[in-house]
């Protein structure tokens, strides 16, 4: 086994932002699923961002880092309020269910 | 600390967001409704940070230690942003009023949408560029639910959250693969570092999913998915600036992010950007023919028009810039103009939004046919209107560029769409009226209307001063 370097973590990250995307477009039961699915792309990028950071010894990738995060925390807010009132108004977040508009 | 010089550059910025968050402190603790008083105070306020920026003084100008840049271009590109958020803002007021939603909030989130356009237009680095995106992003899920007991509003508004939010990740993550592999955030340093020509895998990768993200905040085929459903659902006002103030932005975005990081890159972007522009128009085009609400119609054109736009972007030269900059501030005009119209559009006090609704538009309201059959020429391409000219543009630098068959793919789906632009046209001056519209009873809305109308009818009489504006414009992003 070598030393975990630079690769493995982009490796990592790129399953995760796959499994991300992938949760977005294969899920069919749920809205918060997505967000989920949202929060793990981010994510996947902030590791991507550290480990460059670190590899290229410059802190402007964890600088990004943390907007990344601040604004994670905003969009998953404003996510989860209009995920409310949607269900006010529908009753139900299944995604099969989000179908009031099409053509 | 800070000094102030140093923040200078933006200061129209900075005097959007105070009066942003001094309304929104204004809103929540005033008694009673405060709607009419925000809506006025963010007009005045755009209009005062417009003036800021027109009389910004020359040449470029950076600040918050490269994050933030202002040249000729951003002053172009700002003005029109700032053009737009106020006729929308103006124009919403006495439709939320109708709909029984006229809140505070409206105008302050108009405010910080507009705040974050005007971000991504000076972005200079890949921090600025992701924040002021997403300020513009976060802004406008919330105002395409603004309406949050319609089900179709807040639909809409899930449905771009969550496509939105997708968009920005995968742009992200290119972010991240440019910043690892190029080693700078920084735009120029992006440049320098890709300046040999010969970038790393890493580097072009990044750049493809860059530019996806920013393909889809413009709505450009094949990621346009959300627009129809969003543009359908949302309140017509909304609609009304989704389909101008942010397109304007995400396209300058789009085009500061070619031509100045990845310039040198030109012939790698040049083929994403070909067959996004291609596909774009070929679905604005044959999709549109079969709509029958006019809202979803117009989401559809805006596909369209935003192929026509990239069109020159893919030529890549100072004529092709110029032909994208001359093409949004007429897109302007025209979409404002229809989307006045259609915000007129009313029945026994009720917002209707079909194309069958327009009949015998001609004999009960002849002005307002009379603009929109200007609006909907226009939009077809037909001499001498303004939109003529801004196909005309993009297709010369195409063609001067060597782009014979974008040129040529442009020219027949701009025939095709004539078709329901006219249909419009003749629905309004050859049907029988079914029920008639009521009365505008908006002046901001008559004001707009024959504005727009008045300019895009008088283009051919004075195209010059346009044209040398964003000549200049475009000067000084390939310049950078």
């Amino acid at each position: 086994m070598g030393e975990i370097g630079l690769a493995h973590y982009l490796t990592v990250s790129a399953i995760l932002f796959a499994t991300g995307v992938f949760g977005i477009f294969a899920n069919k039961k749920n809205v918060v699923i997505i967000m989920m699915s949202i929060e793990l792309m981010l994510l996947a990028v902030t590791i991507n961002m550290v480990a460059f950071s670190a590899h290229l010894q410059d802190l402007v990738g964890q600088i990004f880092t943390m907007f990344i995060l601040t604004v994670a925390a905003a969009e998953a807010g404003i996510g989860l309020a209009i995920v409310v009132v949607f269900f006010r108004n529908r009753g139900s977040i299944e995604v099969e269910d989000i179908n009031s508009l099409k053509g | 600390m800070i000094d102030l010089p140093m923040m200078l550059p933006a200061l129209p910025e900075l005097i959007l967001a105070l009066l942003a968050m001094g309304l929104l402190m204004y809103g929540v603790f005033a008694r009673g409704d405060r709607s009419a008083s925000c809506t006025w105070a963010a007009v005045y306020g755009i209009v005062v940070a417009g003036a800021v920026v027109a009389m910004g003084g020359e040449g470029r100008a950076e600040a918050f230690y490269g994050q933030f840049v202002t040249d000729d271009f951003t002053r172009f590109a700002k003005l029109l942003v700032l053009g737009a958020s106020g006729a929308t803002l103006l124009m919403a007021r006495r439709w939320m009023v109708s709909e029984g939603i006229a809140r505070f909030e409206f105008p302050v989130l108009m405010l910080l949408t507009t705040v974050g356009m005007m971000l991504m237009v000076s972005a200079n680095d890949l921090i600025s560029m992701y924040l002021g995106l997403e300020l513009q992003s976060l802004a406008l899920y919330v105002l395409a639910t603004v309406q949050r007991d319609n089900l179709r509003a807040t639909e809409a508004g899930l449905k771009y959250f969550v496509l939105g939010a997708l968009a920005s990740g995968v742009m992200l993550y290119g972010a991240s693969l440019v910043y690892g592999f190029a080693g700078t955030t920084s735009f120029t340093g992006i440049a320098e570092a890709v300046a040999g020509g010969d970038p790393h895998v890493g580097v072009v990768v990044g750049l493809v999913f860059v530019l996806s993200g920013l393909a889809f905040k413009v709505s450009a085929a094949p990621f346009h998915m959300w627009t129809p459903d969003v543009y359908e659902g949302a309140p017509t006002p909304v609609t009304a600036l989704f389909a101008v103030a942010p397109k304007v932005a995400a396209l300058s975005l789009f085009l500061r992010v070619a031509l100045e990081p990845f310039g040198a890159l030109a012939a790698d972007w040049q083929q994403v950007i070909w067959i996004i522009a291609m596909l774009s128009m070929v679905i604005g085009a044959f999709a549109a023919l079969a709509q029958e609400n006019i809202k979803r119609l117009m989401a559809y054109s805006s596909i369209g028009h935003m192929g026509y736009a990239l069109v020159g972007l893919t030529a890549g030269t100072p004529e092709g810039v110029r032909g994208v900059l001359v093409y949004l501030a007429i897109y302007l005009f025209m979409n404002v103009g229809a989307f006045a119209v259609i915000l007129a559009m009313r029945q026994q006090g009720r917002a209707v939004e079909g194309i069958k609704d327009l009949a015998g538009l001609g004999r009960t309201h002849p002005l307002m046919a009379l603009a929109m059959g200007i609006f909907m020429f226009s939009m077809a391409g037909i001499p001498p209107l303004a939109g003529f000219f801004a196909k005309f543009y993009v297709f010369m630098a195409a063609v001067d560029a060597g782009l014979i068959w974008l040129a040529v793919i442009g020219v027949l789906t701009s025939v095709v769409s004539a078709f329901y632009y006219l249909r419009i046209v003749k629905v309004m001056y050859f049907d029988e009226p079914l029920e008639s519209l009521d009365p505008v009873g908006s002046m901001a809305l008559r004001v707009v209307m024959s504005v727009s109308a008045a300019v895009i009818l008088l283009f051919i009489a004075m195209p010059g001063w346009i044209l040398s504006q964003a000549e200049i414009a475009a000067g000084a992003l390939l310049a950078g």
